[in-house]
């Protein structure tokens, strides 16, 4: 399987998504620049976290009119995974390959912490070695990772079991909607969340809950090519 | 020689007559020396602005170069010491730490949020212009009491600056320290310090080496923020300072980012032949230095200056401090390909000016010379100034005091949570929690531990850092505070499990002018001193910053020093918190009453006292060698330095991480209340499994170290009783409640 991490200018998280997909799953991964034209060779594209073009204008605003997001865009619409994390998550909104829009925090600050999550739908190609409703520990970092969105889309989501996280408990750290952490698309193969996986995973780093995302999404895409897990 | 640039500016006959380089903070002396550089020649408008700056206090350490000297800077691992953009330390394997600490106290006191901002962007700069990669950023704040309104608008701002860089572009904050006393009320202390990695055949020079070849400017445009940022940094702040926010950068990390990923990739090229980040003094101080250090001369071309804004003179781009610029020289073979480098990151990269062989700094603009000044002068020939120096009245005045001396606490419960609120023990978790200090996936210990420990990928090895000092000792005894500052660091480091390696100082001080002041400086050097060679860390690198003053007088002095340590293996890793129930809990050390610049003094009597407590460097190396090799030998659950508060706060804080409480039940010859809160140095709180307790024990004895049990880890109470006599009695959570919620209730 063959992973790409898109790299804007101002993408900061690139490196840590590079180590945890060769750490976790040891599977082929490619830093891709912005420019790119294609990603027909790669079965993953993870959009990291970051500044990009420094989040001067709204988060992921301009990055969504970065070239490589049209490549983006038909991998989406072919099917292929794609995750995009903290900042990668604000772009996929901003591109309306998912639904909502990541506002400021509710108490206007930055926050940086574990925070435990629910894995509210495990039926999908990122989440699939994570039980129904177990509780992990992923870190977050944003200043602007305030979920919102209107009501009728907050219904769909919900009857579509496109919620994948919510933030556990009364731990909602920046006043996200309905608690939501990460959603995906109708489909389920584009996922964006604001917390990140690729920074747990290994507990010397403080939890290795995030593993199993990446060991998800591995054997998800095996058994959609029929190659043996495992094998 | 052009002499008349522009309307506005006065004439070299003007600046003579009318001493307009008074203004600049040039001496009549000093000018004279000027002018006898110039071969007798009055400076232009714009020499007389590069001279300034050159030597000004923040780029020529004129006050302060006889205090440097005293400092141990070499050592065995030292791979570059002072002098350079930042020290390096060898951890072998071809490896190296880089690391440095720099202030922008001035620009914070003005305008919070950019002045922390562009002082975490300076020393970033300084670490990747060395080549290295940066890994890591600490800081260091002091600010006056969290009640007034002007104090808690700075520390929300700083925070939101520090924060508001380090986190854009994506270096974690991982630690530092946050201290809030009256004496900085008016003048708040923002330190930063990074720390990067780098093999050690990538270790770049700030040289403008080659006659001929080409010198290129990166990153973005010039433009008319900052100028005379340095003179600004080396005058006492006052009541027209606000006026002065012009001289207060603008930060852009995203800018930053850009350039920091393209300069590495430069360098990594092999191409680069010198190479320096345009700081304090923009353009003139790079360029002097890069002349200087390779003994040659060099001409810059300033129309060929990126410049934002419109009719700037040479005066105004020399001295522009805009943020996020390096100069560079390569061979002229080399041009495109670094030119191509930073096209592909969209940074601007411009020649600007060639290397000369006639010692000279040299500039054009519109077709004339409009300066013309000898390198040397302007980077060697400042004169230094010895300083008169005198021990001041309090000094002599606190002889006699004794600080032990005071009506018995009895309300020892209350008492403790009075510290543990007190915001200079409290949680700074409102503070750590907006840096991320996790990018990079790197930091294995976070922020609210002795040290951050930061993982050296590919390796089994780790970095341990932190920063430290206690200025209120440092103010009641300067060189025994000194002595403190150094070794509680280095505790710090040996408390996480690392070998300490070497520091770097800022030296945050009131007016050089003042006597007692100048001795303050003096003699808490001799402290660091002593205590850098009996720790074998030596200082590899620094910054000063003077006229740290408001209107009520001088800060105390504030040496901040910023350590690193090696931690030779992860499994080596080791926290304050307890982790198990039945734990056995070892103090080592000598506690006696020693209330001098305690919290307890702060916290019950107010302003500082008395004499600090005794530090022995015997005593302590001992102690931190003891540690670390337990430690190594695997034979340590955790470990917590003894500071601020005593042995209760670090029962306390031990407890509160490890969310379990402690039983323990000492014999002492001293009073409840002084044993408690006692702030003896060289002390370290242990705890180790009840079958490692005996080896443990065992060991440390080797090192004729002090060491009693003391009790145990468990239950969900912190349980302290003094002689059979219950002294405190409290839930962890009440505890950790009080010492978490200190913070973000000050600042509702």
């Amino acid at each position: 399987m063959k992973f790409a991490v898109l790299v804007f200018p101002g993408s900061n998280c690139d490196i840590d998504c590079y180590k945890a997909v060769e750490q976790t799953i040891g599977q082929e991964v490619d830093y891709v620049w912005h420019t790119a034209t294609d990603l027909s060779s790669y079965d993953c594209i993870l959009v990291p976290g970051g500044f990009s073009y420094g989040d001067y204008l709204r988060c992921g605003a301009i990055a969504r009119f970065a070239n490589v997001m049209n490549e983006v865009q038909k991998a989406a619409e072919a099917g292929k995974y794609i995750l995009g994390i903290c900042n990668g998550f604000q772009i996929l909104t901003e591109a309306n390959l998912l639904p909502g829009a990541l506002i400021r925090n509710n108490g206007l600050k930055f926050r940086c912490h574990q925070s435990p999550l629910e894995v509210v739908n495990n039926n999908n190609p990122f989440t699939r070695d994570f039980e129904q409703g177990e509780i992990i520990n992923i870190p977050i970092a944003h200043g602007e990772g305030n979920y919102f969105c209107d009501d009728e889309t907050l219904a769909e989501l919900q009857a579509n079991n496109q919620i994948i996280f919510r933030y556990a408990g009364d731990t909602n750290p920046n006043g996200s909607v309905d608690n939501i952490a990460g959603v995906s698309n109708k489909a389920g193969n584009v996922v964006g969340m604001m917390p990140h996986p690729e920074r747990a995973v290994s507990d010397i780093l403080g939890s290795a809950d995030g593993k199993r995302m990446f060991t998800s999404i591995l054997n998800a895409w095996r058994e959609q090519h029929g190659t043996a897990i495992n094998g | 020689m052009a002499q008349q640039l522009t309307a506005k500016e006065p004439t070299a006959e003007q600046i003579a007559e009318q001493k307009i380089y008074q203004q600049f903070g040039v001496s009549d002396y000093e000018y004279e020396l000027i002018c006898g550089f110039l071969g007798g020649r009055k400076p232009n408008y714009t020499e007389i602005g590069v001279f300034s700056v050159m030597w000004s206090e923040h780029c020529a350490y004129k006050n302060s170069k006889p205090i440097l000297k005293k400092f141990p800077t070499t050592g065995p691992k030292v791979l570059m010491g002072p002098g350079e953009g930042a020290g390096i330390v060898d951890i072998g394997d071809n490896q190296a730490v880089v690391f440095k600490i720099e202030s922008h106290n001035h620009p914070s006191a003005v305008e919070p949020y950019q002045g922390a901002a562009t002082g975490v962007g300076g020393i970033i700069r300084d670490i990747f212009s060395m080549g290295a990669r940066p890994v890591a950023l600490l800081n260091s704040l002091r600010f006056g009491r969290l009640e007034s309104e002007r104090v808690k608008y700075l520390f929300e701002n700083v925070v939101s600056g520090i924060a508001g860089y380090g986190n854009c572009i994506g270096i974690p904050t991982v630690a530092g320290e946050v201290n809030f006393d009256e004496s900085y009320e008016g003048n708040p202390l923002v330190n930063a310090m990074c720390v990067g990695l780098i093999d050690h055949d990538k270790i770049q020079r700030g040289v403008a080496k080659g006659v001929g070849n080409p010198v290129f400017y990166v990153g973005p445009a010039t433009g008319r923020d900052g100028i005379h940022g340095a003179t600004f940094a080396s005058v006492e702040l006052s009541e027209e300072s606000e006026e002065k926010k012009t001289a207060v950068q603008v930060g852009d990390p995203f800018m930053e980012k850009l350039v920091m990923e393209s300069t590495l990739e430069l360098i990594n090229s092999g191409i680069v032949l010198g190479i320096q980040d345009m700081g304090a003094a923009g353009l003139t101080c790079s360029s002097a230095e890069m002349a200087s250090k390779a003994g040659n001369g060099l001409e810059l071309y300033l129309d060929e200056v990126p410049q934002r804004e419109t009719n700037m003179t040479p005066y105004e781009m020399m001295l522009s401090e805009s943020q996020e610029r390096m100069l560079f020289v390569v061979e002229p073979q080399h041009e495109e390909q670094a030119k191509e480098i930073f096209e592909r990151w969209g940074v601007i990269c411009v020649k600007v000016g060639k290397v000369t062989d006639d010692g000279r700094l040299r500039l054009f603009h519109k077709g004339e010379e409009v300066a013309d000044m000898p390198v040397k002068a302007l980077v060697d020939e400042c004169p230094v100034y010895n300083k008169p120096s005198q021990e001041p009245a309090y000094y002599h005045e606190f002889s006699d005091v004794n600080t032990a001396d005071f009506a018995e606490i009895t309300d020892l419960n209350g008492t403790l949570e009075e510290i543990l609120a007190s915001p200079t023990v409290a949680s700074k978790e409102w503070v750590y929690n907006q840096y991320d200090y996790m990018v990079r996936t790197a930091t294995a210990v976070q922020p609210g531990s002795d040290a951050a420990v930061v993982l050296v990928d590919g390796t089994r090895k780790a970095l341990a850092m932190t920063t430290d000092c206690n200025s209120r000792y440092v103010y009641l005894d300067p060189e025994v505070g000194g002595r403190i500052a150094v070794s509680e660091a280095a505790r710090n480091i040996v408390c996480s499990g690392g070998e300490p390696l070497a520091i770097t100082d800022n030296l945050n001080f009131g007016s050089p002018e003042k006597p007692e002041v100048f001795w303050q400086i003096e003699k808490s050097a001799d402290g660091i001193s002593e205590a850098c060679l009996a720790l074998g860390t030596p200082v590899i690198g620094g910054n000063v910053s003077l006229y740290n003053e408001n209107a009520k007088g001088a800060i105390y002095p504030t040496p901040v020093i910023g350590m690193v340590g090696l931690v030779h293996d992860v499994d080596h890793i080791t926290t304050q918190s307890f982790k198990k129930e039945g734990d056995v809990i070892i103090l080592l050390g000598e506690t006696r009453a020693e209330f001098g610049g305690s919290e307890l003094q702060y916290v019950k009597q107010g302003a500082p006292v008395g004499r600090p407590p005794v530090l022995d460097l015997e005593a302590e190396k001992s102690l931190q060698q003891s540690v670390l090799s337990a430690i190594q030998s695997g034979l340590v659950a955790s470990a917590h330095d003894l500071s601020e508060g005593g042995v209760a706060a670090a029962l306390a804080e031990s407890c509160i991480s490890g969310r379990i409480g402690a039983n323990v039940s000492v014999e002492t010859e001293l009073r409840a209340d002084h044993f408690l809160f006692s702030e003896s140095q060289s002390r370290i709180l242990l705890s180790a499994t009840a079958e490692k307790a005996q080896a443990l024990l065992a060991h440390i004895a080797q090192y004729g170290v002090k060491a009693a049990v003391i009790g145990t880890v468990g239950g969900e109470d912190l349980v302290i009783n003094v002689n059979q006599k219950a002294a405190i009695n409290t839930p962890v959570t009440k505890l950790e409640g009080v010492w978490k919620d200190a913070i973000p209730c000050l600042m509702k």
